[in-house]
């Protein structure tokens, strides 16, 4: 038993954190570490360094523009990026589509929009969900009628994060409604600048738009904009999925945030002391630092069994639920620490472009915004509900 | 025993549950949020005309002189339909300390207008150092000449965007953390040396915060003995937090329905989500916090007329605790329940999972009643 990382890991730690110091813009971590929107041009920017340095798409094979890491090098990557306030990539490019294009997707699919991604041409939208289908997703309606050389498509996404920056959306649509219902999905790569769609906002609890509505009216699409076989979409989706659940845990940003919550606890005042002082605040934070290193070490376990050749499994599940469940109680002690400092509404200055004096402090805007907008966590990426069914069924056999 | 409503206090419910949903649909809510002064001044008009914001206030005063129960139905009500008017905060807590502290000219000056609705009150007693405890307050009020002179700054005022007089909880003497000392002035937000900035809130209702520059107040802008209003600050809050409990139980009581409803109709897997046995139970557990919430708000509308006592103060911080948490595990659950329609601004529940969630920041969350609690279990 040797619960350590190698003399090579570490070594590929500090190079990591070396470049973290040196090239993560300082305004873009302090937005992220104070919790204010990030524009797209802040997230263009990261990634365009990243992949100066060819760290973009670290989880791809080298030949494709990878960094061919291996799963510890990659989480090392994720963890060392979170705790230095780097903005989270979003991920339904270069994490989910990518990946499904290099297992699933022709030679002529990879050389078009991976060196795209890769540099920044195109971003990603991920039309999974609709109306009727959440969790359920293989309840999808949106329909695509084959007419020669294109697809016509037609129907409604929902809850499309970042939709309204993306130029490209791949989807589930139903190719076949006579089959059974996982059978009959196909997998396609739409162009958000196709006549006949439109992309509507929704506003989320937190005042946010983060998320929209994908309207598709006879949409054409190329047949040569299809993943995989007809009517096996299923299978690139599942692919995707086990992609989407890796990473879940959020070990890294969960000692970020935790961090920050210490500085805000370390500036608030109760009973005329630090708020960090005080004996229940302590314990709550006690309790959630104690249940992080377990989450962590958990995460490192399975890790190691991945390096050896394992396939992560239902576990992950288990990083999903407690994962998000540590963020959420993070979020929800920052709200509390800022006692009624929390109530303030100001959506605008969220906003980055705002410099108004802050009400009453820099970190005290963000922390009640950002505990309604994490309620997410436990409801996208296979609900924590779904989780539990699938550890019942596939760890436990029940 | 007798937990029912007397005909009176039903009607007064009747009364009001018409009245909020005929002003409070989700449309109407959100207009009226948007804009200054961020309540809705029909709907305060036809509170003034229908005597309901009379209700709390003294009988002498022009006032119905209600108990802790009439207020519970109020509240309950207005929780309901989220209604963003600044009852609670000068009504009850406003007009509570103006009968509890003020003399009888300023009783008579204040009481009478408040009970018609032509005077707007509202209550300053956080401060960026003073975390629900009004002991911790540093803003000074000194002698200058016959008057006083205010300093100081004033956090999160509910209601006071639009109030036309703040109750300032000021110091006279003593050092932050001490109870002697505390003094409450009445102040015209539009004197010199006063500067209001107006927010919404995540609750939904508009505040203001407060920078006091030198403000000059005339003597009788004092209330009650200067130094000595921290027990009367201290009984009305009381009465504050069991008017408070019973918003979040209306509030409560919405989401619940909201999501029970959901459940037998959202399908999903080809059956309605709410055949799902984690579901059901979960729904179960929301409406058992309920219940309890509903037992101590109960508790808390019958404690906050008596006098003050440390087993008063126990249990209304006991009512506090129960009914917050009740609240944010409501809250949650709720959106967890719903998926990503929880999470969607046009959908009431929305605003009411942000409104239980975030009333824990007024009077204080559910941890800092704990702990309070704790402390007097310690002394008993
Ligand atoms: C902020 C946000 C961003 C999102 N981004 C995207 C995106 O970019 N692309 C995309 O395609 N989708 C996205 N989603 C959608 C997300 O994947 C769905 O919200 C999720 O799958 C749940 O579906 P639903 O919202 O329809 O809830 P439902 O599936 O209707 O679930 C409602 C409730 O029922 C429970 N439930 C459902 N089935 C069962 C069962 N069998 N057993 C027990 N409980 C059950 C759920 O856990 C939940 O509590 C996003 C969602 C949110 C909130
Ligand atoms: C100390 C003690 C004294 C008792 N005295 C008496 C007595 O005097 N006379 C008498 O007749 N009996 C007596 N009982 C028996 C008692 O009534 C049973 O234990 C009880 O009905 C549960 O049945 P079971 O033990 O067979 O458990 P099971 O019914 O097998 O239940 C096992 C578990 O499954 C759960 N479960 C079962 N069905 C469902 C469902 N549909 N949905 C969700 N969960 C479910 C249960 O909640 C439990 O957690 C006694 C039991 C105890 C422990």
């Amino acid at each position: 038993m040797n619960i350590h990382f190698s003399e090579q890991e570490l070594a590929f730690r500090d190079e990591v954190r070396a470049f973290l110091a040196d090239e993560l813009p300082a305004d873009i971590a302090a937005k992220v570490r104070l919790g204010k929107k990030l524009s797209k041009q802040d997230h263009q920017r990261w990634q365009a360094i990243l992949h100066r340095r060819g760290w973009y798409a670290a989880n791809w094979p080298l030949e494709y523009g990878g960094t061919g890491w291996s799963v510890v090098e990659k989480h090392l990557f994720e963890e060392e990026c979170a705790a230095a306030g780097a903005p989270r990539l979003i991920s339904f490019g270069v994490n989910m589509v990518a990946p499904v294009i290099i297992k699933f997707g022709t030679p002529e699919q990879k050389a078009h929009y991976l060196p795209r991604i890769l540099d920044g041409s195109d971003w990603w939208c991920q039309g999974y969900s609709e109306p009727g289908a959440g969790s359920d997703l293989a309840a999808v309606k949106t329909r695509a009628v084959r007419e020669g050389d294109h697809y016509i498509v037609n129907g409604q996404k929902t809850w499309t994060t970042l939709g309204q920056h993306a130029n490209w959306i791949f989807c589930l649509v139903r190719t076949d409604p006579e089959a059974k219902p996982q059978a009959g999905i196909s997998f396609l790569l739409i162009d958000m600048e196709s006549p006949g769609i439109s992309v509507r906002p929704i506003i989320t609890l937190d005042g946010a738009h983060e998320v929209n509505e994908v309207f598709f009216d006879n949409v054409r699409v190329p047949v040569a904009n299809r993943v995989g076989e007809e009517n096996d979409g299923w299978t690139c989706a599942k692919y995707l999925l086990t992609h989407e659940r890796t990473g879940q845990a959020g070990i890294g940003i969960s000692k970020a945030a935790l961090a920050h919550l210490k500085e805000i606890a370390r500036h608030e005042v109760i009973e005329g002391r630090p708020a960090l002082e005080d004996p229940l605040l302590r314990q709550r934070l006690a309790e959630v630092e104690m249940r992080l290193m377990a989450v962590e070490m958990s995460t490192l376990r399975i890790l190691a069994r991945a390096q050896a050749g394992g396939v992560p499994g239902a576990e992950s599940s288990i990083l999903k639920i407690t994962g998000s469940e540590i963020r959420q109680a993070i979020s929800d002690l920052a709200r509390r620490v800022l006692g009624p400092h929390a109530l303030p509404f100001l959506a605008e200055e969220l906003q980055l472009e705002h410099d108004g004096e802050p009400l009453h402090a820099d970190y005290s805007v963000a922390p009640a915004a950002q505990y309604l907008n994490l309620r997410k966590l436990s409801i996208y990426g296979g609900s924590n509900e779904i989780q539990k069914n699938i550890l019942a069924k596939a760890q436990l056999g029940l | 025993m007798d937990f029912s409503f007397s005909d009176e206090q039903q009607m007064l419910q009747d009364m009001l549950s018409r009245l909020v949903r005929e002003h409070y649909g989700f449309e109407q809510r959100d207009q009226v949020r948007r804009s200054a002064p961020g309540f809705s001044e029909a709907f305060q008009a036809q509170l003034a005309e229908l005597g309901v914001l009379a209700v709390p206030i003294d009988e002498a005063h022009g006032g119905m002189g209600g108990s802790g129960v009439e207020n519970l139905v109020v509240m309950q009500e207005l929780g309901r339909g989220l209604c963003l008017e600044p009852y609670l905060e000068s009504q009850i807590l406003g007009g509570g300390l103006v009968q509890a502290l003020g003399s009888e000219s300023q009783r008579e000056a204040l009481l009478p207008a408040l009970a018609a609705g032509e005077l707007l009150l509202a209550v300053a007693s956080e401060e960026p150092r003073t975390h629900y405890r009004p002991e911790w307050t540093e803003t000074r009020a000194e002698r200058a000449g016959d008057g006083w002179r205010l300093t100081g700054r004033k956090s999160v005022v509910i209601g006071g965007q639009a109030a036309h007089r703040i109750l300032v909880v000021a110091r006279t003497a003593g050092e932050p953390g001490e109870c002697d000392g505390l003094s409450l002035f009445l102040v015209d937000p539009a004197a010199e040396g006063v500067q209001r900035r107006a927010y919404p809130t995540m609750a939904g209702p508009w505040a203001c915060d407060l920078t006091l520059e030198g403000v000059m107040l005339a003597d009788d802008a004092l209330l009650g003995a200067a130094g000595g209003a921290f027990e009367a600050l201290g009984h009305q809050l009381g009465h504050a937090m069991a008017a408070q409990c019973a918003e979040a139980l209306g509030s409560m009581q919405q989401a619940c329905e909201l999501t029970l409803d959901y459940l037998k109709t959202r399908q999903q897997f080809g059956k309605p989500i709410g055949r799902f046995q984690v579901l059901q139970h979960r729904m179960v557990d929301m409406t058992t916090e309920l219940e309890l919430a509903t037992s101590m708000t109960i508790l808390a509308a019958c404690v906050a007329d008596e006098p003050a006592s440390q087993e008063r103060s126990r249990q209304l911080i006991a009512a506090q605790h129960v009914v917050k948490r009740a609240a944010q595990f409501i809250a949650e659950q709720a959106i967890q329940l719903h998926g990503g329609i929880g999470m969607t601004w046009e959908y009431s529940l929305a605003h009411h999972a942000r409104h239980l969630v975030m009333l824990g920041h007024r009077f204080g969350d559910d941890d800092r009643h704990l702990k309070a609690y704790a402390d007097l279990l310690e002394a008993s």
